[in-house]
């Protein structure tokens, strides 16, 4: 159990961020480094003023214009994905336990195809701009769509403290920037994209940001494999010679059936429950094309999981035992070889080992670039929640001036990357490792089940999804609080209330069983009426027949 | 808007019946076939990992747990791959057929819309 236990500590801190471990030495100015991330924010801010001349509608804001096509969405959506959680995280993860890593990555990527068979087609044919449209078809508006936002702000509030703790320390280590500047550059960064270049600036930086991430990373594994001429078992072989034998098997990540399945769960259902990831379908013009850009998006995620391997691997090969990257002030108390900023700064000595000082650069660059993708994509998520889901449709019922909805979406933005910053400060020496974790476990838990029941089960009712969604969301919140990370590691209890870190299996079920209780004994007359309309709304789900009556905006 | 009767009107349509059960069923199939992979995996994680951990080939490092794992990769790269190929032929020429016969040509959202 306590191995277990330790291999989800590690894990879970992967989920925060790329973590930086200890205390961190700040580092000497970076000069590659910081003259590629001023081209980089330099062309991205030139992409976001010609964005800004083309965004002029509520649609042009929240999809920009829904003309992206499958094969840019599909990379947007692989930017979106690719954080620099799992950059630095998974690499530092290969890097650490060896083959765990790989079992981390399968998870995340299994979820896309499920997305694909049962999700895409249906959510861009009922949906507009939010997840709430489709949920809230031909349900109460009013309190589906309070659900739905709230879930949605959640979501992206905590997603959004724990990328902006992670970029905060990172770039501390890798620019020599101090932690609050660093925080406040990147919320003003994304407040800048997403206020005025909207969707349209945000897709950008994501294609531009997963263009960089995808050739560095496939540089970095080309150097590897050059070495080893490329054949894989010698350098497996190497690895193990420096190491051990045991990074070549699964080493206890999921060996409690119970936290496995949970954790698949969380992983699968919650990455169909991300609010910035089905905005990005709205995008798209039509099914066909939401189709195809889960078909691209799978395999960059997939190739770039692959990437992570052979740099994990390469890690071990090149940095593990090389003086130059190792921090030598705590080999000599604690002996082994602890590399410099932790674990997951494994890919970035990586670099320098094979490419010097402008490629370490370049990929210093990159994981910057990567946190600002991904903060923006947060961002206009959780702007979109406040601004079509509660003040056009709950507020105004509907009837807001599609000019002053983005004008409150522009206010939205501007307060959310504030609270980011200032949840960013606040959280700097928290441990907040349950973030992300809590963050997957609500999007699987309120907005997956409601989302996925409203597409396909015309029983579904209003009473039902508003209980069982609140019920999946505050077991979710509860379990996690009275988990080993809460209860024992930050409140200090010796023993967790609940003994899995993650909560999914339970809450998920509870949400699920939920709503079907609460849908199937619902007699009412609206009842009735729901289910009377889920005729037409699958019928324009599976067709796409009616669209043209509801985007006229 | 559908109103209700061109709903049941599309509901008895021939087309319209094979499309959503052909495709509700190709469906199911392909996440059944994506869980029962996945969940394979994760359980011979849980009870059974020697198996995983064994050379792929006599004398080898490389473990079949290593080719286990890039095998789901790319099979879930390839269901994906699978799945929109027959989507964007078959379903989508019955789903024009669809639409032609129930939705004016000139409200055909196949070209963009714009405000």
């Amino acid at each position: 159990m306590k191995i277990i236990f330790i291999l989800l500590l590690s894990t879970f801190s992967l989920f925060a961020s790329g973590t930086i471990e200890g205390p961190i030495e700040k580092q000497p100015l970076n000069m590659a480094a910081i003259i590629m991330f001023l081209i980089f924010v330099g062309s991205t801010l030139f992409i976001t003023y010609w964005a800004a001349q083309k965004t002029k509608t509520a649609k042009d804001f929240y999809t920009a214009g829904g003309g992206i096509s499958g094969l840019q969405n599909g990379m947007a959506i692989a930017g979106d994905y690719m954080s620099a959680a799992s950059f630095l995280g998974i690499s530092g993860l290969v890097y650490l336990k060896g083959y765990d890593g790989l079992i981390y990555s399968i998870g995340f990527l299994v979820g896309w195809p499920i997305i694909l068979f049962l999700i895409a087609e249906p959510l861009r044919n009922l949906g507009k701009f939010t997840f709430a449209d489709v949920a809230s078809f031909r349900l109460q508006q009013k309190p589906i769509r309070t659900l739905a936002a709230f879930g949605s702000i959640s979501t992206v509030i905590l997603y959004l403290i724990a990328q902006m703790v992670g970029s905060g320390k990172l770039i501390e280590l890798l620019f020599g920037l101090d932690y609050e500047y660093a925080v406040v550059l990147v919320g003003i960064l994304m407040i800048t994209y997403v206020a005025f270049g909207g969707m349209l600036a945000t897709t950008w930086v994501q294609i531009i940001k997963a263009f960089l991430l995808l050739s560095g990373a496939t540089f970095m594994a080309f150097m590897v494999l050059k070495q080893f001429h490329f054949n894989f078992d010698i350098l497996f072989a190497t690895a193990v010679e420096l190491k051990n034998e045991s990074i070549m098997a699964p080493g206890g990540l999921v060996s409690d059936p119970i936290s496995a399945i949970s954790l698949a769960i969380a992983l699968m259902f919650g990455t169909a429950g991300l609010p910035h990831i089905l905005m990005r379908f709205f995008t798209v013009n039509d099914a066909k094309e939401a189709r195809k850009s889960v078909f691209y998006a799978t395999g960059f995620i997939g190739y770039f999981y692959m990437l992570t391997f052979i740099i994990g691997f390469g890690a071990i090969v090149l940095v593990y035992q090389n003086p130059a990257y190792l921090d030598i002030a705590k080999q000599a108390i604690n002996g082994g070889h602890p590399i410099l900023g932790g674990n997951n700064m494994a890919a970035i000595h990586l670099s320098h080992a094979v490419g010097g000082d402008l490629f370490y650069g370049f990929i210093s660059a990159v994981a910057f670039a990567t946190i600002l993708a991904v903060v923006s994509g947060l961002t206009l998520a959780g702007a979109s929640a406040i601004s079509h889901d509660l003040y056009a449709s709950v507020f105004k019922q509907g009837h807001a001036d599609p000019q002053k909805e983005i004008k409150v979406s522009r206010i939205a933005t501007v307060v959310l990357g504030i609270v980011a910053i200032i949840m960013g400060i606040a959280f700097e020496n928290q441990n907040i490792a349950f973030v992300v974790g809590l963050a997957f476990a609500i999007a699987a838990s309120a907005n997956f089940p409601i989302l996925f029941l409203s597409m396909y089960w015309s029983r579904l009712t209003t009473r039902g999804a508003v209980i069982g969604g609140s019920l999946g969301l505050t077991t979710a919140v509860v379990l996690v609080l009275l988990g080993p990370i809460v209860w024992v590691q930050i409140l200090g209890n010796s023993e967790a209330i609940f003994p899995y870190k993650y909560p999914a299996l339970f809450s998920v079920s509870v949400a699920f069983f939920s709503i079907w209780f609460f849908s199937i004994t619902d007699k009412s007359q609206r009842a009735q009426d729901e289910h009377d309309a889920f005729e037409a709304q699958f019928i324009r789900s599976q067709t796409g027949i009616g669209i043209e009556g509801a985007s006229e905006h | 808007m559908i109103n209700a009767s061109l709903a049941t009107k599309i509901k008895n349509d021939k087309d319209y019946i094979y499309l959503v059960q052909t495709r509700r069923a190709y469906s199911i199939k392909l996440t059944l076939l994506m869980l029962c992979v996945y969940f394979s995996f994760i359980l011979t994680l849980a009870f059974y990992p020697t198996f995983l951990a064994a050379p792929l080939y006599e004398g080898a490092t490389t473990t079949i747990g290593i080719a286990v794992g890039i095998f789901i990769i790319l099979f879930s790269f390839s269901l994906t791959g699978i799945y929109v190929r027959r989507a964007n032929s078959e379903f989508d020429t019955l789903t024009q057929k669809i639409h032609e016969k129930f939705s004016p040509k000139e409200l055909y959202p196949q070209k963009k819309l714009r405000s």
